[in-house]
């Protein structure tokens, strides 16, 4: 007994039962861009937003079935389904459940460099008066497994740590014990400049499983004008470390970062040379920090961000170009963002967070016991503004940690959902909040988007990005997602999308 | 290759499943087997502890029998056969093949318009069931893959979780694959039930035409289809289970189908195969061809965009039931040889084809309805 079928017709909404969904949308070159709760978006005709708010877009049509495909609309034919959106929201903020996973030790404040950015080197203190001690390490040690997340990572930072490397002799065993015994996974990873590391401390390294991050500003004349030491070889040293580090530990296991100084500004396609000369194949393009000692010297380091975006475009572009020769180099800003945009990932990086990073997925242990919200509020502190300061590991916990005044105060600004200027903003769901960055330059945790260096950067890069998505160029693409995925870069002439 | 035969049978009061067997066993080993005289053979008359006979010739016996049998040749010593009182007789297993299937029921929920295996509203269940538990006693040697199909199986109720259990018991290291509809496990405690059973070694294959509800609802002719399958993925996916999504491509899913994997990437991104299918020329889709063909020639630059879409977000993918030469070449690569060995052929000028070793060819119902592109290369 054979069945019948019903009409197409049988199975289409009716108009009367759309119903709206929370988007946000902006005018992007001659079309219009709407952004989903979670972060998915669409390029639709202009004034698409308008027509759905009057209910003047016909359910037959192919843009109908679009913005409901990408839950910017529902209707009777699928309501069931907006489970599926908070699943993809939940996957979004997933980064969050776990609670803080970056833990960063300072160490030592000393430091044989005189970097002009840098906020708290002691080059010229005794032994011992700018160390970790012992007892302080123990307790961060304990504070930091006190976090829920089930695998931590411990940054060993300073100063230059290396300076106090019985320090670290002492950390790393106990660390990794403590962690056995709470049965936590534990990454560990040594920022350093590698001026002074011998191939002991390397063979150490490799012996615990520490891996390298770095600093290359870029080549020999820039690096050296931006890192000073005595000798003025700081960057001989840094190549130096580098490539014994890589023939001891892996090349895999070294990483290297730069900080864009006023100096940089010109040079960007020598600095990305230099990262490929050196056969690295991530370079991350960082703006200098507003912050401590950056602050104080901002004539000699410092710079207005539109010039900081130029050198971006200009120097994503050659990445690009060296990309389609056949060389992978992935830049790390547009990698974090390109995945919050195209993958249904969130990701953990902290200074583009909402709740924001400080705390929440970021906790800074100073050599005195002191714990921050962040690295930068750190340096902040180390200008006498002791305003992100959670408390000392001698005297608090987890939960006095993060209810502290401090605490809750930067919380309250924490998400870019409920700030002025954030709340509506197409890009909202790519960006972050930092009420430690808006304090820093704005001296107002809630910030001022309009006159905001991080608003600036972030919107002109997203929107950057957003064009080579909108130009959908089959290369450009390709390379993107090679980032993404880490799976080799398209092949010259391929029809990738 | 043929899968059934027929012939005049007496003394069959219930369908008998058995292996096929043209020995004389010894008695005491005879309990499992059907015993098979083939054409021209004298049957010796010692039939005691058999399940049933089959000859080509009349066969004057009280034991369970099939004679007068119209076609043998496809039988081989250890095939898995069923024999019904009306004298059909259709091979169940047969180990020496690479495709294995277990049919489960012919009832569905929902009503494809290509659906290959029109569904049927009659209770079959109890009567597949029986048979179908001792198919399973009798797979030996072990098959690698196993399909359960149907129909959609989940219709079984309990009697499918006691397949499965069976199937995880007597055959641990075969691979289960489940082609269903996908939509009963929207149901939380139905999926959580499902799971409990711990099967190692399953994976579901469920079919998603459209991003687009109302499309998809249309393919399959039930409406709310769409939210309970992908529902039903979500809560398989919540509970451990591996799943598939399969699409059909036709005249009604080619013009989504970029966006339906961008859908599938976005929104399912845990499945960990998605199948691109070629439509079969059986079932009811002759019936709907008007609306449902298009030359797979015609789809090549969409299939393509498709592909590599899922490709380059590191997401599995593969073609299944199309010839080498109709795809582009860069597609060749994830185009696997999926027919059956039993609905598998090629056409004559195949013959002269270089690639043929490579090829997947044609279903045996396609003679009837294929590319018009097919040559050879």
């Amino acid at each position: 007994m054979a069945r019948s079928f019903y009409p197409i017709e049988n199975f289409a909404p009716a108009p009367q039962q759309v119903s709206l969904l929370p988007f946000r949308f902006t005018r992007f070159f001659g079309q219009e861009l709407l952004v989903n709760e979670a972060g998915e978006f669409i390029f639709a005709p202009e004034g698409t937003a308008y027509s759905l708010l009057e209910g003047a877009v016909d359910v037959r049509s192919l843009l109908y079935k679009d913005l409901k495909a990408k839950h910017i609309v529902y209707d009777e034919t699928s309501s069931a389904l907006l489970d599926v959106l908070a699943t993809k929201i939940r996957t979004k903020y997933d980064h969050l459940s776990g609670g803080t996973k970056l833990h960063i030790f300072v160490v030592t404040l000393r430091c044989e460099h005189s970097c002009h950015y840098c906020q708290v080197s002691r080059q010229t203190a005794s032994k011992g008066e700018f160390d970790m001690s012992r007892e302080t390490a123990d307790r961060s040690i304990s504070l930091m497994l006190d976090s829920p997340s089930p695998h931590v990572t411990l940054e060993l930072q300073g100063g230059e740590p290396l300076l106090a490397f019985d320090m670290i002799q002492y950390i790393v065993p106990k660390a990794k014990e403590q962690a056995r015994i709470r049965n936590k996974g534990l990454d560990i990873v040594v920022t350093t400049n590698l001026a002074c590391a011998t191939d002991e401390m390397l063979t150490y390294f490799r012996d615990e499983e520490v891996r390298i991050s770095t600093s290359l500003d870029g080549p020999a004349f820039l690096h050296n004008k931006n890192r000073p030491r005595p000798g003025n070889d700081s960057y001989e040293r840094a190549i130096d470390g580098i490539e014994r580090g890589r023939a001891i530990l892996g090349h895999s296991n070294v990483a290297a970062l730069m900080t864009t100084t006023a100096a940089s500004l010109d040079h960007v396609e020598e600095i990305i040379d230099e990262y490929v000369r050196r056969d690295f194949h991530t370079i991350f393009l960082r703006p200098i920090s507003p912050y401590g000692f950056a602050l104080k010297t901002k004539n000699r380091t410092g710079y207005e961000m539109e010039r900081f975006l130029e050198f971006y475009k200009q120097g994503l572009a050659h990445i690009l170009n060296i990309n389609r020769s056949g060389y992978r180099l992935a830049e790390i800003y547009s990698q974090i963002l390109l995945s919050k945009i195209l993958t249904p990932q969130g990701t953990g990086y902290v200074d583009l967070q909402s709740p924001a990073g400080g705390a929440w997925n970021v906790l800074v242990y100073n050599y005195n016991g002191d714990v921050f919200a962040s690295d930068e509020s750190r340096m902040l502190a180390e200008m006498q503004d002791w305003t992100f300061r959670l408390g000392n590991v001698h005297k608090d916990n987890r939960r006095s940690l993060f209810t502290s005044e401090a605490a809750l105060r930067m919380f309250e600004v924490s998400c870019n959902q409920s700030l002025a200027g954030c709340s509506d903003c197409a890009f909202q769901s790519y960006c972050g909040a930092d009420p430690i960055y808006h304090h820093a330059t704005q001296g107002d945790m809630y910030g001022h988007r309009p006159t905001s260096g991080f608003c600036t950067r972030n919107m002109e890069v997203i929107k950057h990005l957003f064009s080579f998505i909108q130009e959908d160029n089959p290369e450009t693409m390709g390379i993107f997602w090679s980032w993404l995925t880490g799976r080799p870069l398209p092949q010259k002439g391929g029809t990738c999308d | 290759m043929r899968l059934t035969t027929a012939g005049s049978a007496r003394n069959i009061e219930e369908a008998i499943v058995g292996r096929i067997t043209t020995q004389n066993l010894p008695d005491a080993t005879r309990g499992q087997y059907i015993r098979f005289f083939a054409e021209g053979e004298a049957p010796i008359l010692d039939f005691a502890g058999y399940r049933a006979i089959l000859s080509h010739a009349d066969l004057a016996t009280d034991y369970p029998v099939v004679d007068r049998l119209r076609e043998s040749e496809h039988f081989r010593d250890g095939d898995v056969v069923v024999v019904e009182r009306d004298g059909f007789v259709r091979s169940l297993y047969r180990s020496y093949e690479r495709h294995h299937s277990l049919f489960v029921t012919e009832r569905c929920s929902s009503n494809c318009l290509m659906c290959s295996q029109p569904p049927k509203d009659k209770d079959d269940v109890e009567s597949l069931t029986k048979r179908n538990q001792e198919l399973i006693r009798l797979m030996s040697p072990a098959p690698e893959y196993l399909t359960i199909t149907g129909g959609e199986p989940t219709l079984l109720g309990d009697h499918l979780f006691e397949l499965i259990d069976q199937l995880k018991t007597s055959l641990p290291n075969t691979e289960l694959h489940m082609l269903t509809n996908g939509r009963t496990f929207a149901w939380p405690e139905y999926t959580r039930q499902f799971a409990a059973i711990e099967h190692p070694n399953l994976c579901l294959g469920v079919p998603l035409y459209s991003d687009c509800a109302g499309d998809h609802d249309y393919v399959v002719q039930a409406k709310g289809a769409f939210d309970q399958t992908v529902a039903g993925l979500h809560q398989a996916a919540r509970n451990g289970i591996r799943v598939e999504v399969r699409v059909v491509l036709h005249r009604l899913t080619i013009p989504r189908l970029t966006r339906l994997v961008e859908y599938i990437y976005r929104n399912l991104s845990f499945v960990e195969h998605v199948a691109l299918m070629g439509l079969e020329y059986v079932g009811y889709t002759p019936r709907n061809i008007a609306e449902l063909w298009i030359d797979p020639f015609d789809y090549q630059a969409e299939l393509e965009r498709a592909v590599n879409y899922l490709v380059m977000r590191n997401m599995t993918v593969s073609i299944y039931n199309h010839q080498l030469c109709v795809l582009r070449q860069s597609l060749w690569p994830y185009a696997q040889k999926s027919i059956s060995d039993w609905k598998n052929l090629y056409l004559t000028e195949c013959e002269k084809c270089s690639a043929l070793e490579d090829c997947g060819g044609l279903f045996k119902w396609a003679v009837k309805k294929h590319s018009e592109h097919i040559h050879p290369l």
